[in-house]
């Protein structure tokens, strides 16, 4: 019996939730947007924090929560409990991300907990010895991660002197941070002025913004703009061989260029990414994965930051098919690069990349990562519409022209990670080759 | 005097249930606040079934599924899914194996066919074995051996807790045993596991429930009818001494240790088990939980730890035998005695001295707020309604779980608590072998 693929039933219409938005006095930004699938709320707070000094700032994020002048570590995160909340905060070189979720009920307790730990966080001198200590094992633990390691080269071949270039600090420069400079860096920055604030829950949005009002709005601190410079165009150059002895497998990793969400190229580069290797059903998985089995997880994706955009491309490969897998993915690139796609791989790349966009919104957690990360960048949801607009338009020739100039290999920064003594030559006989230590 | 509580909430997620001619379990659960749909398919055979000899099948099978059937080449189904929009995978459990996909709901009759398509059969080549050995070798790499706490602690403490080969083998496999599997065996297992009547299929979602019925009758009415083959018991006893075993992790910098003590059978026995699930939250969930606030924040003996039930930490997901554990990293030349031994404290004074005012009530709300967060995605609900039609016919125990959870009582907690004896213990150390 041979049955046939059912039809695709009829397109539904993009919905892009409405939300609310109000700036309160303190320039604080809140953007509330209902979504009432369950009975819970998720919170993402995002504070500008372009050049905040590394290890302090990631230090910072991770004490934060450690106690307030009222409220020890132990009462902030029993009370969060209690309304079945919880809160967290991390640190990049573009902001400081407070995120949180609970009980939907709980909403006006959690905005009382953030707003007492943005404005009086204590940085006991204890709780921060401690979660030091606790930070450079994770460090140390994280250094012996291949992925971490592989990640690490690729960011100084890629940024140079740019702040984006070390992304995780030394131990050492942790080991000197000490509690009073937490509290100054926290005067000096973490500031309502400029901040988004993202509620997306079961919730109505005037009430929301109410309920943030009410308790962020006592939020003080101007605050100052801080911007980091462009990142640097990417130049390329030999690849760079990062030596590690008795690897089973090498981590390939390589970036090139990109363009943020609002240029006019992105869309098409969003489709040529996909055709290359942004999705399972891309040339290079295919190639990589399915026809040779070099491979189990390899991905390419375009990451965006204030500074700058990329499209990164990741492997982790047998040791002994370094080469040729290096030899296929420049082959992809350059084939891309090269020669228009077909019409239907382009058509299935769209609908994947239109699917995918519908699925991302469809949790309360997914709403609000990206409207918080669209607010990073000065965009709304309504952004959502647009990009799927020019997805929906983008022709052949558009994502053929995008690919001959954002995909071609020879505009590739390559960094190999892996047993340099079993993996050396066969990388050189593709292209020049160096090691770290011989790179300016 | 009780603290005030906060109200747990629940969902109200309608089910609708039915049972093909050939045996396969339907449940839907309809609900058109987005325009997406999730669609899950779970076969009633994981790592415990695989044959000896053969450590690693259920998963190197799983991969298998994926590369064509009755009616499709290789590569198709990914290129189906995603060129409707959507996105998919499979994974392999002690207990069962899933497929599913989430997808605009325009492309729910696209998903059950190609789901029915692959019930009907795989297509078994040996090009194809071929390439998914490769394949499945570098995911052991990637995840295994290529990384420092590979298999920690999930390969490592079932050979010391267990006797028998179903609970105690490597689930990713030896690749002696991967590379000398054959399209034969293949074809083995899938006769016998793979059977409409071993599986449930549960969409959930943007659907019209007369009109999914009518779909999933229409693709799925013509697999032929295969029964369940009968599950053998896994039971094993108890322990009844302490079973501690180290081993050198090479690329590990840091020591780290897990231990486990058995609990309830989490099917045929719900209420004994819950007490269990809350127990570890109690026990590691935030700061304010008993062993994080002493050990990590207080002794600082671990910079981390975490608890939770089962080795692949889905307490309703897996039956007997199971066991609840909690997991250490230490700092540089921790003692990993003395976290044990502190362990072992902290949870004799829940059993003797009970729980605080209002711990009981906020590990329960937290708790809450997890199990709801993992059901808002439409496959997050299709999937876990799968699971517990499958193992337990009760799909819309979903609905009830936080409720449930929210009524163990501190009684109950101190006498879970009160099992956690060294006696009952496996704990497996990494001793590390990384450079510093």
């Amino acid at each position: 019996m041979t049955l046939s693929l059912p039809a695709l039933g009829p397109n539904r219409k993009l919905k892009v939730p409405t939300g609310a938005e109000r700036t309160l006095s303190n320039g604080l930004t809140v953007i509330a947007i209902r979504r009432p699938s369950v009975p819970l709320v998720e919170l993402r707070l995002w504070v500008p924090f372009g050049r905040a000094p590394l290890a302090r700032g990631v230090l910072l994020s991770q004490t934060l929560l450690s106690g307030t002048s009222t409220m020890s570590n132990l009462d902030i995160a029993a009370e969060l409990q209690k309304v079945g909340g919880g809160l967290a905060a991390g640190a990049d070189p573009d902001r400081l991300m407070i995120s949180g979720n609970g009980l939907v009920s709980g909403l006006d307790r959690i905005l009382e907990l953030l707003a007492e730990v943005v404005t009086d966080a204590a940085y006991p001198s204890g709780e921060v010895a401690n979660e030091r200590d606790r930070m450079i094992e994770h460090i140390q633990v994280a250094k012996s991660q291949p992925a971490h390691l592989a990640r690490e080269a690729l960011l100084r071949r890629m940024y140079g002197k740019h702040p984006y270039a070390v992304q995780t600090p030394e131990p050492e420069q942790v080991r000197a941070v000490r509690a009073a400079q937490l509290r100054t860096l926290h005067a000096d920055r973490v500031h309502p002025n400029g901040a988004v604030l993202v509620i997306v829950g079961d919730v109505r949005p005037e009430r929301a913004l109410d309920a943030a009002e009410a308790t962020l709005g006592q939020w003080k601190g101007a605050g100052r703009p801080v911007e980091l410079p462009p990142a640097p165009a990417l130049t390329s150059g030999p690849l760079v061989l990062v030596d590690r002895p008795d690897s089973v497998q090498s981590s390939l990793r390589m970036a090139l260029p990109a363009v943020p969400r609002t240029h006019p190229d992105h869309a098409p580069l969003h489709l040529a990414n996909l055709i290359f290797g942004g999705y399972f059903s891309s040339r290079w998985v295919e190639n990589i994965r399915e026809d040779k089995g070099y491979t189990y997880g390899p991905h390419s994706v375009i990451e965006h930051a204030l500074a700058g955009s990329a499209l990164i491309v990741a492997a982790d490969v047998a040791t002994e098919v370094t080469g040729p897998a290096l030899l296929e993915t420049v082959y992809e690139l350059g084939r891309l690069a090269s020669l228009p796609p077909k019409e239907d791989e382009l058509e299935q790349a769209r609908q994947y990349a239109l699917g995918t966009l519908q699925l991302g919104m469809s949790t309360q957690a997914g709403l609000a990562a990206l409207a918080s990360a669209y607010a990073g960048f000065g965009l709304r949801l309504d952004f959502l519409a647009e990009h799927s607009a020019r997805l929906a338009r983008a022709t052949r020739d558009e994502v053929a022209a995008a690919a001959a100039k954002y995909l071609a290999p020879s505009r590739a920064v390559t960094v190999v990670l892996g047993d340099a003594a079993r993996i050396a030559g066969p990388l050189a006989a593709l292209t020049p080759v160096e090691s770290p230590a011989e790179s300016s | 005097m009780a603290a005030r509580r906060s109200k747990i909430p629940a969902t109200r997620y309608p089910v609708e249930r039915f049972t093909l001619d050939n045996g396969l379990r339907v449940v839907l659960t309809p609900d058109r606040s987005a325009p997406v749909v999730g669609v899950a398919v779970v076969y009633d055979v994981g790592i415990r079934s695989e044959p000896e000899g053969r450590t690693g099948f259920a998963h190197l099978f799983e991969h298998l599924m994926f590369q064509g059937s009755a009616n499709l080449e290789k590569l198709a189904h990914f290129r189906y899914v995603q060129g409707a929009g959507g996105t998919f995978n499979g994974s392999t459990h002690l207990d069962y194996t899933d497929y599913f996909e989430t997808l605009p709901s325009n492309a729910l009759e696209r998903a059950l066919f190609l789901e029915a398509d692959r019930m009907r059969g795989p297509r078994l080549t040996e090009e194809n074995l071929r390439n998914q050995v490769d394949v499945v070798k570098e995911e052991i790499r990637v995840n295994v051996l290529n990384r420092p706490y590979g298999g920690f602690p999930w390969l490592r403490l079932p050979p010391i807790m267990f006797d028998t080969f179903p609970n105690a083998h490597d689930g990713y496999g030896s690749f002696d045993d991967l590379e000398s599997a054959t399209v034969e065996e293949a074809a083995d297992f899938f006769d016998r596991y793979y059977a409409c009547g071993n599986a449930v299929l549960a969409v959930s979602g943007d659907l019209d429930v007369a009109q999914t019925q009518e779909l999933v009758e229409r693709h799925f009415g013509s697999v032929p009818a295969r029964p369940a083959p009968v599950r053998p018991s896994f039971a094993e006893p108890d322990l009844t001494a302490e079973r501690r075993q180290a081993y050198t992790d090479r690329l590990a910098p840091l020591p780290a240790v897990a231990t486990a003590w058995r609990v309830p059978d989490p099917v045929a026995d719900l209420t004994s088990y819950l007490p269990y699930v809350v127990l570890a939250e109690v026990l590691t969930d935030g700061d304010a939980s008993r062993l994080v606030e002493r050990l990590a924040l207080r002794d600082r003996t671990v910079t981390s730890i975490g608890g939770y039930l089962g080795l692949m930490g889905e307490p309703f997901g897996v039956r007997d035998p199971t066991a609840l554990l909690v997991e250490a990293h230490l700092p540089p030349g921790g003692d990993v005695d003395k976290v044990l031994r502190t362990i072992d404290e902290e949870a004799a004074r829940v059993a003797t001295d009970g729980l605080v005012d209002g711990e009981l009530a906020r590990t329960q709300a937290r708790m809450a707020t997890h199990l709801l967060r993992g059901t808002d995605a439409v496959l997050g609900r299709a999937l876990q309604m799968a699971v517990l039609e499958q193992q337990r016919g009760a799909p819309d125990l979903l609905n009830d779980l936080p409720r449930l959870i929210g009524e163990v009582t501190e009684e109950q907690v101190r006498a879970a608590a009160a099992s956690l004896r060294p006696e009952r213990r496996a704990a497996v150390e990494v001793i590390p072998g990384g450079t510093k």
